[in-house]
């Protein structure tokens, strides 16, 4: 593909994290006395060409989190550095050609496309807000198009309303993609799609991560998802990350008991191998209320008078392996501490 | 065998401006008591028209319908309205996946329950009441007492779902009917909510048809299958023969697309392709232009429904 807008060079080398997110967070006011927590102190890096899954139930922050990073939604405090340089920090603004650098494929495939422009429009629109002419725009969104598996004498003029929701879903991702962006924030792009076309989508990303040479941080509430697109994963629950670690280990050996939990509570498709109990009870707590200490106590079965009093710090119990609980803590009070790990 | 549920020969067509375009196209259906039946497919298969009509709430929302639908021996289709509705509050019971579509947000869910009560059981209000604190403790609400006079809104989506079960068996039906009751809520939610509805199906003996796309929801819950395809079922069966052993290449495919294990392993199986178009259907079977395994008749001939095992059945020309 001849893109007409150039990649951003890459200035920090291999080894420099694409992305390095520190401090993160926002609080949203409801009124004078009630604050969501929605983002609650984020850390997180993602090395260069990988794809790191933040997997979390409803409201614990993904989609804040994630538009917090690309900078559409300010943040209260915190970092986000990209390839070595700020992207931005508290006050900064985000230069035009930094912010094409980070694009995100939104959660809502139906409300972020305009109705009144064609797919092709769609697409060619920021490259011609950056100046590309707009013959070249056009050129280049039909060859976006087919490179996303939708043959553009077919798809190019149609409205978004004349499209399925898996055809939609690429649509954006070629609009993200027309940017040249290094990285991707794809909120969970495939959760609105059938199974069969998650599939296709699925196989789509894969693909284009490496021909583009992109790297993609990818929320999902859906676990088989995450575990197959990402490298490394991030567990979140009430707006902070309680356990981080690369995809392979996670899956090996969970140590939190909330990631446990999430991976406990997927049916398997074999009616043989039922789930005799739900692996935790009650519904995630109001995050206007959270609780005292650690944030899962109220659900965990494990909890002790410790985890009410002090909050368990996000460590490291093995090199890459981050979890936020006490049990994880040698000698920290708890009376399984260090029997998890 | 007594029967919950039997439908024959159902067609539903919907007026658009081609004509009528036909969603659902001969569907039979038989449910013993007791029994749970997950009705699986994919988007615009025909899975909710089914449902919604089993109740007699498609004819009334304009569509053209035909064949026999009958609940507990009666023909649901020849009855009047209010019959009709009499049988949904009574001996049907509904849940749909959007939890706000069914409670009405000016009402205390505790007062909607009592309400049910009151209308189709003839109870007194306070009777209703009691009842309603019952079965919130039934479906496990916690502090019911004081849940039972929440407006729906100040719940969460668990607890809206749970209190939505409750009314759907307030009158503890012999037949509650199921539509996604769980794919709207979280991971940890939806297994405490599915685990509920089994051991309340067990505990009651209620007949469930459970619609949902989720294979591992189906493996979950369901003593039988049936899959849909362009509003026909293509195949049926047991859950372990229908999920274990399919037969049709398109619940096959369904089955290759579950998402499992790493890139790094192997790309997904694909589907390729999307559901027909239903006001301009492929001749021949539905399923051709998708289909990994079609042959010569595959666009000419419709195939007709075999049995594979006993109580395995499948639409598809292989293996004549
Ligand atoms: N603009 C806003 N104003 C007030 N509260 C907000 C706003 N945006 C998000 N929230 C709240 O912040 C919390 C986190 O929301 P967010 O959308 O980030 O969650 P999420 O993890 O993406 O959830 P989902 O899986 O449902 O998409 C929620 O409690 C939400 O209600
Ligand atoms: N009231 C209606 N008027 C016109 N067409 C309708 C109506 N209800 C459903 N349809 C059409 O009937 C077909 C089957 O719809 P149905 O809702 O049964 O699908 P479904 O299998 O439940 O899908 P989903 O998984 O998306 O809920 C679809 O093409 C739909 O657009
Ligand atoms: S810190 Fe305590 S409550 Fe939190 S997860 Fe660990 S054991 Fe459970
Ligand atoms: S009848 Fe033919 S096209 Fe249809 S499912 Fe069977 S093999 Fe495939
Ligand atoms: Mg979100
Ligand atoms: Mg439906």
């Amino acid at each position: 593909m001849m893109a007409p807008l150039p990649s951003l060079p890459d200035r920090g080398g291999p080894a420099q994290p694409m992305l390095t997110v520190t401090g993160l967070r926002r609080w949203f006011k409801l009124d004078s006395r009630r604050v969501i927590r929605a983002v609650d102190g984020l850390d997180f890096s993602v090395a260069k060409g990988a794809t790191l899954g933040i997997v979390g139930e409803s409201g614990c922050g993904k989609s804040t989190a994630a538009k917090l990073v690309a900078g559409i939604e300010a943040a209260d405090a915190g970092e986000v550095v990209l390839d070595g340089e700020v992207f931005w920090a508290r006050g900064a603004r985000i230069g035009p050609e930094a912010r094409r650098a980070v694009q995100m494929v939104f959660q809502d495939s139906h409300s972020s496309l305009n109705p009144r422009m064609t797919a092709a429009e769609s697409i060619a629109f920021g490259p011609e807000a950056h100046g590309v002419k707009p013959a070249v725009a056009r050129a280049y969104a039909l060859e976006l198009l087919e490179a996303v598996g939708l043959p553009p004498d077919r798809f190019a003029d149609r409205s978004p309303l004349a499209l399925s929701g898996g055809q939609r879903q690429r649509v954006n991702i070629a609009r993200a993609l027309a940017l040249r962006p290094r990285v991707l924030l794809l909120d969970e792009p495939v959760s609105a799609l059938d199974k069969s076309v998650e599939a296709q989508v699925l196989n789509l990303l894969v693909r284009l991560r490496v021909q583009l040479d992109l790297t993609y941080v990818f929320i999902s509430h859906d676990l088989s998802v995450v575990r197959y697109v990402a490298d490394e994963v991030a567990v979140m629950y009430l707006g902070q990350v309680v356990e981080q670690a690369p995809a392979a280990t996670i899956f090996a050996q969970p140590l939190h008991p909330y990631t446990r939990a999430l991976f406990a509570s997927k049916p398997s498709v074999d009616p043989r191998r039922r789930i005799a109990a739900p692996p935790i009870l009650g519904d995630p707590p109001d995050p206007v209320d959270p609780p005292s200490g650690c944030r899962f106590r109220t659900r965990c079965g494990f909890a002790e008078a410790l985890c009410a009093t002090g909050t368990p710090p996000l460590g490291a119990v093995a090199p890459g392996h981050r979890v936020a609980c006490w049990m994880a803590v040698p000698r920290s009070g708890h009376s399984k501490a260090g029997v998890a790990a | 065998m007594s029967v919950a549920l039997e439908v024959s020969g159902l067609e539903v067509a919907y007026r658009s401006a081609r004509g009528f375009v036909p969603v659902v196209r001969g569907v039979d259906l038989t449910l013993a008591k007791g029994r749970v039946l997950a009705l699986l497919g994919e988007s615009g298969s025909g899975k909710s028209v089914t449902l919604r009509s089993v109740v007699g709430l498609t004819a009334r929302e304009g569509a053209r319908v035909s064949g026999r639908v009958r609940v507990l021996g009666q023909d649901v289709l020849a009855m009047d309205a209010r019959r009709q509705l009499d049988l949904r509050g009574s001996q049907v019971g509904f849940v749909f996946q959007e939890p706000m579509t069914a409670l009405d947000p000016v009402f205390r869910v505790g007062d909607q329950i009592a309400e049910v009560l009151v209308r189709h059981r003839g109870a007194t209000w306070a009777e209703g009441m009691a009842r309603a604190r019952a079965l919130f403790d039934l479906v496990q609400i916690p502090a019911a007492a004081q849940r039972l006079r929440a407006y729906p809104s100040e719940l969460s989506g668990g607890l809206r779902q749970r209190a939505m079960i409750a009314i759907a068996l307030a009158c503890e039906p012999p037949l509650l009917l199921a539509d996604e009751p769980t794919t709207a809520l979280d991971a940890t939610v939806q297994i405490q909510v599915l685990l509920l509805l089994r051991d309340l199906q067990k505990q009651l003996g209620t007949a469930v048809v459970f619609v949902t796309h989720d294979l591992g929801v189906a493996a979950e819950i369901a003593d039988e299958v049936a899959v849909m395809y362009a509003g026909r079922i293509v195949e049926r069966g047991s859950a372990e023969q229908v999920l274990l052993a399919p037969e049709h290449p398109y619940t096959r495919a369904l089955l290759g697309c579950v998402v499992r294990g790493g890139y790094a392993e192997a790309p997904l199986v694909e589907l390729a392709g999307s559901p027909p178009d239903l006001a301009r259907l492929p001749p021949g079977c539905s399923f051709a232009p998708r289909c990994v395994s079609a042959f010569a008749p595959c666009g000419v001939e419709e195939p007709g429904e075999r049995e594979r095992e006993a109580g395995h059945r499948a639409r598809c020309h292989l293996g004549r």
